[in-house]
């Protein structure tokens, strides 16, 4: 009992305590702001480079949807493409999540396109079920970081369930992979209505880097209304708390 | 013997012209392989096909431990699904790779008695064969039940099915089955031309283990780009993949103890990986190291300040992690529990050819960090931690102590690290690969032995990209150790293994 007590002293207080304001390393990479000076040859160069083409060849957008944020393209324009460490990049739109050169706002969720009944029903709990479709197990690991002593996410009444008869609602990470369509399907059907549908990180959003390998099958992702896309490769798990939260309307 | 039957090749070292692999007769190829693995110190990497203009050409290689070299054969066969004599029937080692080949080319293997698909990958041999209708073995009993998990689990993990033959609440039998993962990973290193998608996609093939499978990948880029990276980047590298060793291992032992119900060590140790993946975040921008480790340099080098912090935290974590680990193992409640569970006997290990912390905790020394040293520990003296009983508190304990020597090694390599001088170099992407080579790259990752090889054409693209995850050898090691337990026991035996689905599944 003594041992307990001195553990917990030394353990101390280890919650965030406002997830909305936490302060994370300056070098994450989180919302991209390009400069609205980026010049035409500048944007041919960094979308060339882009591995996973989320840079339009024209615009200069960044598709943060498509991003895997590995910073390449400030490498390269260092003083034109910066990756701030603005987490808060989950949005409840696929076209939300692309950021124009000169674009310096946050990104918040679109009121007007939350389905009513989502505030309405889930507001005080949501129960969720996560499937992995040919995720890497980073964002695996990041989902299930959100439940942990530091963010606390279940202060909330917020958490992961076992069973899918128990969730409102299924968090996909992955590309979905052809192996893994039908499981996917099985378990949202298995989830009573109304339920909602999370894409957690890059892969789950687009693809990532495994956007047109023969092995996917996404006509789930394509079929279904998607009503929260929380990018990240993987996603940070104070993104994907704020997303939710704002889906929920949790202040 | 006066002819030398096989070629070898150093670890992350230099590329080996193609032709120069002596190709061996089947029938002399099995019996050189299967007596070079009397060897105790000797077990296969990798066993796989290459089809070429209607060759399918077969690359063994055996890793010898006591000589720090590996030991490549070669045979060859007719592309049209040949048929051939089993290894595993003396090398059980080969079930696997033998599996995959089966799978991939239609290779019949005469006497294997396993011969089920491995993954359902998309260009298997045989379209008929559906990941749904799975052979999976069964008995015919009045007493036996089945249990059936997966693919969706219960927690938030990958997917994957058990099937479990019961008497009662005994396990007589697990089968794991596999391939909900596959993303068609090795396909895409051929077909992806750019350099840094190929760095990207090697982060991707199990995310747990982004600094050791990227590593795998540089290394190898480097041995066939003949690029050498100055030491001061080979150190910092290691402090890399110590960094995730440390973070897993914790995070291993706060789930090992959430399944037992000690929640207490599971707090604890979930926020001291926190803090350990916030300085890896700290250090480069992800908490999981992506985009830390690049071919031929680096856009993330070390500084004093993140050398600073990764010591403070060190220290922090360090005397925590003692405290509360001393606590774990010798609290009654959770040793009941741990003790003489799951065991994977070091004979069991040594014929499936098992690799990593699990070999280690079954009293087998394989740790390439010592027997094929790679990066700075080429320099560096190092001693692996042996733990003989093989069970759920061996692995438990295994990754207690190497929690603490991961931490004596950063703390080392930091103060090697201050005496260099060189700068490390930008990454390099616009590299050119010697044509017609073949390179072989290992790193002893958390989970144990990763292992990246590849073959260039005549004009120096990658014409073939194999991928071998530790978890790939170390599932069956799983299936064994829950023979005869309490179905109840197989969250914390298959915790204590910690494998990847990805990694495998590809």
């Amino acid at each position: 009992m003594f041992n307990e007590v001195k553990i917990l002293a030394s353990h101390g207080r280890q919650y965030i305590k406002n997830l909305h304001t936490q302060s994370v390393s300056n070098l994450f990479r989180g919302r991209p702001v390009i400069s609205k000076n980026i010049t035409a040859d500048e944007i041919i160069a960094v979308s060339e480079l882009c591995p996973v083409k989320a840079i339009d060849s024209k615009s200069g957008s960044i598709d943060t949807g498509r991003c895997v944020f590995c910073k390449e393209c400030s490498f390269m324009l260092p003083q034109k493409i910066v990756f701030t460490n603005d987490y808060r990049i989950a949005a409840n739109s696929r076209e939300a999540l692309i950021i124009s050169p000169g674009v310096e706002n946050p990104v918040r969720l679109d009121e007007i396109k939350i389905r009513k009944e989502i505030r309405k029903l889930f507001k005080g709990a949501l129960k969720l079920r996560e499937v992995s479709a040919g995720g890497d197990n980073s964002c695996e690991m990041e989902l299930a970081a959100t439940g942990n002593v530091n963010f606390d996410f279940g202060r909330f009444g917020i958490e992961f369930v076992a069973s899918p008869r128990h969730a409102d609602g299924i968090v996909i990470t992955g590309p979905v992979s052809e192996n893994m369509a039908e499981a996917l399907e099985i378990t949202y059907k298995a989830i009573p209505s109304p339920k909602i549908i999370i894409l957690a990180g890059t892969d789950a959003i687009s693809g990532g880097i495994f956007d047109g390998s023969p092995a996917l099958d996404r006509r789930f992702i394509e079929q279904n209304h998607i009503d929260l896309y929380v990018p990240g490769n993987p996603v940070h798990p104070l993104t994907y708390i704020n997303g939710v939260m704002d889906l929920l309307g949790i202040k | 013997m006066s002819q030398k039957s096989y070629s070898e090749i150093k670890n992350n070292s230099f590329s080996l012209d193609l032709k120069e692999i002596p190709v061996l007769k089947y029938d002399l190829f099995c019996e050189q392989v299967s007596d070079s693995l009397k060897n105790e110190a000797k077990h296969c990497v990798a066993y796989y096909g290459v089809p070429i203009s209607g060759i399918l050409k077969f690359y063994c290689y055996i890793a010898d431990d006591n000589n720090k070299i590996i030991d490549v054969f070669s045979h060859e066969q007719n592309i049209h699904k040949p048929v051939l004599k089993s290894l595993t029937t003396v090398c059980p080692q080969f079930q696997i790779f033998e599996r995959e080949i089966h799978e991939n080319f239609g290779v019949e293997f005469i006497g294997h008695p396993w011969l089920k698909p491995v993954r359902y990958s998309h260009d298997r041999s045989d379209k008929s064969k559906m990941i749904e209708n799975y052979p999976f073995y069964t008995i015919e009993s009045e007493e036996l039940h089945e249990v059936g998990v997966g693919p969706v689990h219960a927690g938030i993990i990958e997917p994957g099915h058990f099937r479990f033959i019961c008497n009662g609440e005994k396990v007589l039998h697990l089968e794991i089955q596999l391939g909900y993962q596959h993303r068609g990973i090795e396909k895409l290193f051929i077909e992806k031309k750019d350099s840094l998608q190929r760095c990207i996609l090697s982060e991707s093939i199990a995310g747990d283990t982004s600094i050791g499978h990227a590593l795998a990948h540089s290394q190898l880029i480097e041995s066939l780009a003949g690029i050498e990276v100055c030491e001061t980047l080979q150190i910092e590298r290691c402090i890399a993949l110590e960094m995730e060793r440390l973070a897993v291992h914790i995070g291993d032992t706060a789930a090992l103890c959430g399944d037992v119900a000690y929640q207490l060590g599971q707090v604890v140790c979930e926020a001291l990986r926190t803090l350990i993946i916030n300085t890896t975040q700290l250090w480069c921008g992800n908490r999981f190291g992506k985009g830390l480790v690049r071919p031929g340099g680096s856009n993330y080098p070390l500084g004093n300040e993140i050398i600073d912090e990764i010591l403070r935290i060190l220290d922090n974590t360090g005397n925590r992690f003692n405290e509360i680990a001393d606590r774990i193992y010798s609290l009654p409640s959770v040793l009941s529990r741990f003790d003489e569970i799951g065991i994977l006997t070091k004979q069991q290990g040594l014929a499936i050819g098992i690799v990593g912390q699990s070999a280690r905790a079954s009293g087998i020394s394989r740790d390439l960090r010592k027997t094929h040293p790679f990066q700075y520990y080429k320099q560096y003296s190092f001693e692996p931690v042996i733990l003989e009983n093989g069970d759920v508190l061996a692995r438990g304990m295994q990754r207690n102590l190497e929690i603490r020597e991961s931490m004596r090694i950063i703390r080392e390599l930091t103060e090697i690290w201050c005496e260099k001088t060189q700068d490390v170099e930008k990454p390099v992407y616009d590299y050119k690969l010697k044509p017609e080579s073949f390179a072989i790259s290992m790193v002893e990752g958390w989970r144990g032995e990763i292992c990246h090889l590849a073959t260039t054409d005549k004009n120096g693209m990658i014409n073939h990209y194999k991928v071998k995850d530790p978890s790939m050898h170390n599932w069956m090691g799983l299936a064994l150790a829950v023979r005869n337990q309490e179905i109840s026991d197989f969250p914390i035996c298959n915790k204590s293994f910690n494998l990847s689905y990805c990694g495998h599944d590809l």
